[in-house]
């Protein structure tokens, strides 16, 4: 009986054709994700108006010269594993009032009369030379974003218990929820990252 | 008749012959989802910094890439490109121009501009590249980084 039936192809390896070729799939294609340090440009600026006369003291000055090496505030040379560290004193001094007469009561800074009146006020300005790699230059941009970050990451474990990245993974994940909004408002207009860019030097 | 007189005796064996039906379909969604779109390089493919402050670039058409790095020949100085071919600092912004005559009115605020540059890249050249960006009012970039610690930058 069984041998008058025609015999069934077997399809148990088509499987492993299948698998194989999944797996070669798998292998190839490669997922990357594009991440990088997003910046935005300034407008360009109409030449006939005067910029803004700025206090030294609120102007943490970066110079990053042609054999890389870090120069801040035109006196010491840094390392970029100190820069960080430096630019968050700086931001979170606290010294003195913001444009509207307000104290600064969130900063945890030394209160220096020396040092940037407000985080509002405090303004990084980064000058690089046309020589200087672009690792160093990235890596300084880098520090400098993460000191705001850091500062902002306190703030917001102090106000709301959660840490601003986590704030903005929430935003992510549910983008219409206005208290999370309102937060990272909030957040953002205590630390504003302001980070100018000087033109390099020749 | 004779198919319907099977033996009842024994365990039925399970079927596999869906089994490369499923495979297939995994397949079929691998193949689909991924999307290959190489530019190939003419010049040396950028090594990347590293940076952790980073954020992720989304809705990947809105972006145009532009590479920097040093050209395969060896010959010395940074080298551009945009899309296939390597170009000069003043074709940028016919560049941007072109892409932006493929996206429609309200989508080209979103543009933004992915510069994808070697470690050892001199900033002059990014420099030249932003000033080009900025007088076409392309305002949004990115620094294309590796994720790591961005102290390893400075050891090369």
């Amino acid at each position: 009986m069984a041998r008058r039936e025609t015999p069934e192809i077997n399809a148990g390896s088509m499987a492993d054709i299948a698998f194989l070729l999944l797996i070669f799939f798998l292998v190839t294609t490669t997922m990357d994700v594009d991440t990088g340090i997003s910046r935005k440009l300034p407008e360009k600026q109409d030449p006939n108006i005067k910029p803004p006369i700025l206090k030294e003291k609120n102007v943490f000055e970066v110079n990053v010269n042609r054999r890389n090496e870090i120069l801040v505030e035109g006196e010491i040379y840094m390392k970029i594993e100190d820069l960080r560290e430096a630019a968050k004193e700086f931001i979170d001094n606290g010294g003195g009032k913001d444009e509207n007469g307000e104290e600064c009561t969130w900063c945890e800074g030394k209160k220096d009369p020396a040092s940037s009146d407000h985080p509002k006020k405090a303004i990084i300005s980064l000058q690089s030379d046309r020589g200087t790699s672009y690792g160093t230059y990235i890596a300084v941009q880098n520090e400098l974003v993460g000191a705001y970050t850091d500062l902002r990451n306190r703030l917001s474990e102090k106000l709301y218990g959660i840490s601003y990245t986590q704030l903005l993974k929430d935003k992510k994940n549910n983008p219409k929820n206005q208290a999370i909004k309102d937060k990272i408002d909030n957040i953002k207009k205590k630390y504003p990252q302001i980070i100018s860019e000087a033109e390099p030097t020749k | 008749m004779s198919k319907f007189k099977k033996r009842k005796k024994g365990m039925p064996g399970i079927s596999t012959a869906s089994l490369p039906d499923i495979v297939f379909m995994l397949l079929f969604f691998f193949m689909v989802t991924t999307v290959m779109r190489e530019t190939d390089l003419k010049i040396r493919k950028p090594q990347l910094p590293k940076a952790n402050q980073v954020k992720k670039l989304e809705r990947k058409s809105l972006v145009s890439y532009i590479y920097v790095g040093k050209s395969k020949d060896g010959t010395p100085g940074d080298k551009i490109q945009l899309n296939d071919k390597i170009s000069s600092i003043k074709d940028i912004k016919s560049f941007v121009f072109a892409e932006r005559a493929q996206h429609s009115e309200e989508e080209i605020k979103l543009l933004t501009t992915s510069i994808k540059a070697d470690v050892n890249a001199n900033v002059g050249t990014i420099t030249d590249i932003k000033l080009e960006l900025r007088d076409v009012n392309a305002l949004k970039i990115n620094y294309s980084t590796l994720k790591g610690s961005a102290l390893d930058n400075m050891k090369n």
